[in-house]
């Protein structure tokens, strides 16, 4: 406990990082806000919705990915997951008319989370047992994703008519955006799977190491195809989500997501090497790259410059890892 | 006296190379047996076919009054025998109480759903810690925080925990400094005093003499002597693992 006070004191800054680049970025926005026009950017309703949907976008691909990554895996095909999910969403929309009503729309969630899952269960299936690591895996479903949403989309966009799928997209509850609360509810359900149940404590010792799990007699296998259902199946709410929201289902609806989402999980304070990561980290790693998207849209300059700016966020959480872990091997 | 462990005639054959030719050893309670031998002289196998990872392909063992040849490695677990490992098998960035109930942790049900009781198993690992005199000083950090001795009290506590008998260690000190190494011998003591069994496995001949009550010597498959620590030496010892005619 009395160990060098300068470096637990370093290291819980280190751990509270992303909290204060948070901090940091909402004031430079709003004080860059205050000096051009006057106005404020924080305290608006609609900058708040628009941060809070283009974070829950996010959210719901790097969720699950949160788990895979702490397991110490990847997984990449969930851009293309949620995009066959918002292709399959779309079809069975379109198949039934726009007449069909909630239970059209309800069949269609369903089915598009199936085809979700059914990526998932095949990643699952090449990590698990066919021993594939999990980045050359994924990148190979990622690719048949892609081609299969689509060949079943004929390589276009699907749009739809329906009031329904759009009230899901776009419908606000309380003020609450239905996206966000979607994101919101499966992120407290996450939280909870990884912090509280036996499956997160197996999930964190696989990721650092798997001999510890295997000899504790858990079933490893199974274990890892769970975690890249769980992914895929958040994916593919981000897909539903997506067709809600445009009316329409597009293969490349998470392709753009991809690197934000990745970005989220190593923000939030996960490491590549595994074993670390909390869904918490994620949540707030998802509105710092939102909250730059909007500000940078809000500021004026050049949308791209969204890119380089996530970009560096994530070398920067890149080295705060590092410095991180060479803290706890100093003071060991 | 009836042994706690006993191997008869234990054989190993891998497609035409017997690693293991012919092996036969008792263990009691509360005894320190060391199975010394060089590189490739059947110690490894030997264990194996203890915990269950192999099938003798002759032979058989019996513990506690049953036999166990054949069964799985759980079983075998099930029936009181722990194998540590070199590695440890510990998940370093988890706090001693997860790592002592990994696979089989608590929880307390809250509106209906369960939540890992994580007071209660760090309170259980820094008992259990403590019976075998290790003081950790911050439970809630992870073990990679510690040092390799406490690392290896954690290992071992997991195995009393669950009621082992039998504690088989695999070259425990292999990878500590000359302190650490110290306090795994300390802790083989307090294990013995609980009359926990142990076969532990070593080439390093400070720690045979130190720890054994029995040293098994094998060399190429079959036990080249048994001799206690007190009516030998390093020198008759190395003869032996070099497989000299006695």
């Amino acid at each position: 406990m009395l160990e060098n006070n300068g470096t637990s004191f370093l290291k819980s800054l280190l751990n509270a990082w992303s909290w204060l680049f948070l901090i940091l970025i909402l004031g430079f926005f709003e004080l860059y806000a205050q000096m051009e026009t006057g106005n404020t950017f924080l305290f608006r309703v609609y900058t708040l919705q628009s941060i809070a949907v283009a974070a829950s976008q996010i959210l719901l691909l790097a969720l699950g990915l949160t788990l895979v990554i702490v397991a110490g895996h990847i997984d990449l095909s969930i851009a293309f997951t949620t995009g066959f999910s918002a292709v399959v969403m779309a079809l069975v929309i379109r198949f039934f008319g726009p007449e069909g009503g909630w239970l059209t729309v309800i069949l269609a969630l369903g089915v598009g989370l199936l085809a979700a899952i059914v990526v998932g269960l095949i990643n699952g299936w090449l990590v698990a047992f066919i021993n594939v690591p999990s980045f050359i895996g994924t990148l190979g479903t990622y690719g048949i994703a892609r081609g299969v949403a689509l060949i079943v989309a004929g390589g276009a966009t699907v749009s739809i008519r329906s009031d329904e799928a759009r009230a899901i997209g776009n419908g606000i509850i309380l003020g609450f955006p239905v996206p966000v609360l979607v994101a919101a509810v499966v992120a407290i359900v996450f939280s909870y799977l990884l912090t509280h149940t036996k499956f997160g404590v197996h999930t964190y010792a696989l990721g650092a190491n798997r001999a510890s799990v295997e000899r504790a007699g858990v079933d490893v296998k199974k274990h890892l195809v769970i975690l890249f259902v769980l992914s895929a199946f958040t994916a593919g709410i981000g897909g539903l989500i997506y067709t809600g929201r445009f009316s329409a289902g597009a293969a490349n609806a998470g392709e753009p997501i991809l690197l934000y989402a990745v970005a989220a999980v190593f923000i939030g304070g996960a490491s590549l090497t595994g074993g670390q990561g909390t869904v918490v980290g994620t949540v707030i790693g998802a509105i710092i790259i939102a909250v730059i998207q909007f500000g940078l849209v809000f500021s004026g300059l050049p949308p791209y410059w969204q890119f380089v700016a996530v970009g560096l966020v994530i070398i920067v959480a890149v080295i705060v890892d590092q410095s991180r872990d060479r803290l706890t091997g100093v003071s060991s | 006296m009836t042994a706690l462990l006993s191997a008869k005639g234990l054989k190993k054959r891998f497609g035409g190379n017997e690693a293991v030719k012919d092996v036969s050893f008792d263990v009691n309670e509360g005894e320190c047996v060391v199975l010394a031998g060089d590189n490739g002289a059947g110690k490894s196998t030997v264990i194996k076919m203890i915990s269950g990872v192999y099938t003798p392909t002759e032979g058989e063992v019996h513990f506690d009054g049953a036999r166990l040849t054949g069964k799985s490695a759980e079983a075998i677990r099930t029936a009181g025998i722990e194998t540590i490992y070199q590695d440890l098998a510990l998940a370093d960035n988890l706090d001693p109480g997860l790592n002592l109930y990994l696979g089989r942790e608590k929880t307390r049900r809250f509106l209906g759903l369960p939540f890992l009781a994580r007071e209660e198993m760090r309170r259980d690992a820094v008992d259990v810690l403590q019976s075998l005199g290790i003081v950790v000083p911050d439970p809630t950090a992870p073990v990679r925080e510690m040092s390799g001795g406490q690392r290896q009290a954690i290992a071992i506590a997991r195995a009393i925990h669950w009621q082992a008998k039998l504690v088989i260690m695999d070259e425990p000190t292999a990878a500590l400094g000359v302190p650490e190494q110290r306090e795994v011998m300390a802790l083989i003591e307090r294990l013995k005093s609980k009359g926990v069994g142990i076969i532990l496995i070593s080439h390093n001949l400070p720690d045979i003499f130190a720890a054994a009550d029995r040293i098994i010597v094998l060399a190429r498959g079959v036990v080249a002597g048994e001799r206690r620590p007190s009516e030998t030496n390093d020198e008759e010892i190395v003869r032996m693992m070099m497989g000299a005619t006695l």
